[in-house]
């Protein structure tokens, strides 16, 4: 019954991908004779992402963000649901069936230093694509198109010859990007893909991709444990917590008015860069539980402070709240601040 | 290791890698001696022979058995009084040809297999693997010996049975090389455009198993030289009149009391060729054992 | 007792022997720090925040591989004075985890993973004091109970690798404080920590300076975790300080071109600044540290820059009280922001 509310929830007009009851469970421990655990990475994810929207997905270590992103760019092959890109099931398309929609679709990574193959050139790296999914470009064709996708992320053709080792951190990072971009994709993935960055290298990788989103108008799932990031760049948010959805709304809705505690709590926990601003904390206590042995009920009632005995019984549907904000929380009669 | 991390930024930064490797081979003394006794070996095994005024297989009965340096005869000669110098040099031909030759042959044939069954995994990594462990489970003298009691040996024949028991180890690198490089973002990233397995395998991961295969292909040179002085030593290798630096050792076992430097100078040679390799091995490993390491 | 200096730092200076010649990675350093209060030293990669911070505890590499230049005067706790830079090593590993301790950001790394916790943490206090096992593990009970883990007496028999990040943190805190050290240095030690956990372990250290006193360096890349934690602030920048002052006046009122880009930089929540408004970028990235520029070393990426930025590299000049700046035009561009 949660599904089809969730899959009703954020239903933006003709979706450019849409993800259905998506869960990605993986075995652990077990052998021979024994059976092992599962954890449920993803369990029960609906949405869908409209063309030339930017949904960001955040949540902190263990939530399944990043194993949502990549199993729906078919990184992964999911346990169950459905996978619909441009209207086309590719939930169970094999390797070689996926290969002519990987154009449309691409990742960027977070860590620019282990995306870049160290052994390939600039050249090399960013025309990979090309060579093999436009093998009939020529040789100044694709230095064409690379010297015209390395201006777009403010690199040049002049930087072409050389290896990843000689550039910065924001600028390999960039190079990931430009590789993302030259098949012009509809569709990225973007994998917190300004957190290994110092500070003033993130703000520029922001403003790249703001305005790649402006000038391209391409969609993106982006993936960020950083709330004022995401804020800067999406047009909607949703929170993940141990593996589902518990938020998902406009920002500025999210951003005004948290709807789930979760979300008020990491709100909360974002320090700010003011020393004047002495606010109270929400502190939660303890970690995020176990993915192995998630909580009956939903799974953040332990950290709650707004807890019910009620939370324990069943996992909480997503339900609507507001125009197109929907939350996995049962309590209505909350009136959740978000401190600044 | 704190101070390590710390540090690592820094690190990255210092100098390029290849230049690295170079200044940490050039600090290991063994391995520069290594490259420069094989240089000098293979150089006087190309060339020596042509300067040397005696045939490897001119027989004269007069100087047997002549103790070295006498009349020219710097090595002394043989119990045919054939000049054990050139003959040194000639079996140096085809003893380092067949150490290359094994090396170039196994390379090639272990990478492929361990580069498979590393990008593959599953069954088809168990299957190969399993083979690998198999074939290492025979002792391979004896396995080299059986298959040369049943074959015509020559300089071909006996490169293809060596290198047919010596290509596990490259495999076994390679492989775990590339399980660990499999994972790495860089190869998803190949993924994720479409690139067929083949262009995975050969663009993206095998250049940067190259380091460990230079290893592993050096001391394999090293092993080959090895057993084909075994082979040769027993008698099922390369065949008189041929000289290779095993038979030379077999033929001076019935002089060793009366004319020990026909024995001594093969034995040389070998430990000299084997030793060289193995330095340079090593050194290479140190060398590049940092860029193993990709970041 | 709030004015006692527990460390001055005196031009300290840090120097690499690499292949390609000498690195300096930290420039003519001085600072001090009393006794009680919380210094965030902040910058981002390459800036020597962290060199100064292993310079202090001396865990640098050894001398042929490593230079240090300057002083570091350490007031112990018996009142006298020692120079860390030229102490004796085995006079230095008697500070170390006993009067000055230090926390990493990955935790892992700095536990060994084959030992229970509560012998970790008693292995500490028996290095420092002659005191029986039993007790040892006692006091590390109690320092568990202190840093906020739940059933401490039985944690004392976990493995590393049983416990969260959060929790091993917490570990490794509980080991500082060990021996009441009078210093304590952390380094990004929520950096690899997710917001809600890093906000827990925050005010666990505030809690915690509050009850011992302890004077806290607390080296980060994080402007919203300095204006949480610190009472001064210490920018640096391609291993030089550019910036000093307390933290009220340097993060309200920043006077380098380079602090200012910083705070800038920094995406807000504020639900009215959100939606595809571009981010003050700093353009350009830190120079190569073999190939510093001539003049001020932020001047290739300063908005602000004259040539004569470019000639020389300006002093650290006192602003005004106890804020310091190291830059030529700070007199100015303040004038034209009033």
């Amino acid at each position: 019954m949660t599904a089809t509310a969730a899959i009703a929830a954020p239903v933006p007009e003709s979706p450019l991908i849409e993800v259905r009851e998506l869960r990605q469970w993986f075995p652990v421990g077990g052998g021979l004779l024994r059976r092992g655990d599962v954890v449920r990475a993803v369990d029960d994810v609906s949405f869908s992402i409209a063309k030339g929207e930017v949904l960001g997905l955040v949540g902190e270590s263990g939530s399944g963000k990043s194993t949502l992103g990549r199993a729906i760019l078919r990184m992964s092959t999911p346990t169950s649901g459905q996978i619909l890109f441009e209207g086309r099931d590719v939930t169970k398309l094999g390797r070689r069936a996926l290969r002519p929609l990987r154009p449309r679709m691409q990742f960027i990574f977070q860590d620019p230093f282990a995306s870049l193959n160290p052994r390939m050139t600039v050249r090399q790296i960013v025309g990979a694509p090309l060579l093999i999914q436009r093998p009939e470009l020529d040789g100044a064709a694709r230095d064409a198109r690379i010297g015209e996708v390395l201006r777009t992320v403010g690199l040049s053709l002049h930087y072409a010859g050389r290896y990843p080792h000689e550039f910065s951190g924001g600028q390999r990072q960039r190079i990931g990007i430009a590789r993302a971009l030259i098949l012009e994709p509809a569709f990225l993935v973007a994998d917190e893909p300004v957190s290994a960055l110092d500070v003033s290298i993130q703000a520029q990788i922001v403003n790249l991709l703001i305005d790649i989103r402006k000038e391209l108008g391409v969609a993106m799932l982006f993936i960020s444990h950083d709330l004022a990031v995401v804020g800067h760049l999406c047009d909607r948010v949703a929170v993940m917590y141990l593996g589902r959805i518990v938020e998902i709304a406009p920002t500025r809705a999210l951003f005004r008015r948290p709807r789930h505690p979760y979300t008020e709590a990491l709100f909360s926990a974002v320090p700010v860069p003011d020393p004047t601003i002495r606010r109270e904390r929400i502190i939660l206590k303890g970690d995020i539980p176990s993915p192995l042995a998630p909580p009956s009920g939903c799974a953040f009632r332990g950290r709650c402070r707004y807890a019910l005995p009620e939370c324990a019984s069943a996992v909480p549907p997503l339900r609507q709240v507001d125009g197109g904000h929907w939350t996995r929380c049962i309590r209505d009669d909350l009136k959740l601040g978000r401190s600044l | 290791m704190t101070t390590a991390a710390a540090l690592a930024p820094l690190e990255r930064d210092l100098a390029t890698t290849g230049n690295r490797a170079w200044r940490r081979f050039r600090r290991h003394r063994l391995a520069l001696f290594g490259i420069v006794a094989i240089v000098l070996m293979v150089l006087a095994s190309i060339v020596g022979p042509w300067l040397i005024p005696f045939d490897q297989l001119k027989i004269d009965i007069r100087h047997r058995f002549a103790p070295p340096p006498w009349g020219g005869h710097l090595f002394g000669t043989d119990q045919l009084g054939r000049d054990l110098l050139v003959r040194l040099l000639m079996a140096g031909r085809i003893s380092l040809a067949i150490g290359f030759l094994a090396m170039i042959v196994s390379t090639a044939f272990g990478t492929l297999v361990g580069i498979t069954a590393g990008y593959y995994g599953g069954a088809i990594r168990i299957v190969l693997m399993r083979f690998v462990d198999a074939m290492l489970c025979f002792p391979s003298i004896f396995l080299l010996l059986i298959l040369a009691a049943f074959i015509q040996p020559s300089v071909t024949t006996i490169t293809l049975i060596i290198a047919a028991t010596s290509w596990m180890e490259v495999a076994r690198v390679v492989e775990a090389q590339v399980r660990s490089l499999r994972e790495r973002d860089f190869i998803l990233a190949a993924e994720m455009i479409g690139a067929p397995g083949r262009y995975v395998m050969f663009r993206e991961l095998l250049p940067n198993a190259i380091g460990p295969i230079v290893v592993a292909a050096t001391l394999t040179v090293a092993r080959a030289v090895l057993m084909e002085a075994y082979v040769s030593f027993l008698g099922y290798g390369i065949q008189a009149p041929m000289a290779s630096w095993g038979n030379m050792l077999n033929n001076a076992q019935q002089y060793l009391g009366s004319a020990p430097w026909l024995a001594i100078f093969p034995g040389l040679m070998i430990t000299l060729s084997v030793a060289s390799f193995n330095f340079v091995g090593d050194g290479l490993r140190d060398a590049l054992d940092a860029r193993f390491d990709v970041k | 007792m709030k004015s006692e200096n527990v460390l001055e730092v005196e031009n300290l200076s840090v120097t690499f022997a690499t292949e390609r010649g000498p690195l300096q990675a930290v420039r003519d350093v001085s600072f001090t720090l009393h006794a009680g209060e919380t210094l965030a030293l902040v910058g981002e990669s390459g800036s020597g925040k962290s060199v100064t911070s292993l310079a202090i505890m001396r865990l640098t590499p050894p001398a042929p591989l490593v230079a240090l230049g300057g002083s570091v005067l350490f007031t112990g706790a018996d009142g006298g004075k020692r120079d860390l830079v030229t102490l004796d090593p085995d006079a230095m590993r008697a500070v170390r985890g006993n009067e000055i301790s230090m926390i990493f950001q990955e935790p892992m790394t700095s536990l060994n993973p084959v030992h229970r916790i509560g012998d970790q943490i008693a292995e500490a206090i028996t290095f420092h004091e002659h005191i029986s096992a039993r007790a040892a593990l006692d006091r590390a009970a109690g320092l568990l109970d202190k840093v906020g883990i739940p059933d401490a007496r039985r944690r004392l028999s976990a493995y590393p690798h049983h416990l969260s990040g959060g929790m091993r943190q917490r570990v490794m805190i509980a080991m500082a404080l060990a021996c009441n050290p009078r210093v304590l240095i952390a380094d990004e030690p929520t950096t690899a920590l997710d917001v809600t956990v890093q906000a827990q372990i925050l005010e666990l250290m505030k809690e915690l300076q509050q009850a011992t006193g302890m004077a806290v360096i607390f080296v980060t890349h994080n402007l919203g975790v300095v204006a949480e934690i610190a009472d001064r602030v210490m920018v640096m920048y391609s291993g030089a300080i550019v910036e000093k002052g307390g933290v009220v006046p340097l993060m309200t009122r920043p006077l380098m071109p380079y602090t200012q880009g910083l705070l800038h930089s920094v995406p807000r929540l504020d639900p009215e600044a959100l939606g595809l408004s571009p981010l003050e970028a700093i353009p350009g990235s830190v120079p190569d540290p073999f190939r510093l520029p001539p003049g001020c070393t932020f001047a290739p990426r300063c908005r602000h820059r004259e040539p004569a930025c470019e000639a020389a590299l300006p002093t650290l000049e006192a602003a005004n009280g106890n804020h310091d700046v190291r830059c030529r035009r700070w007199r100015r561009l303040a004038e034209a922001r009033a």
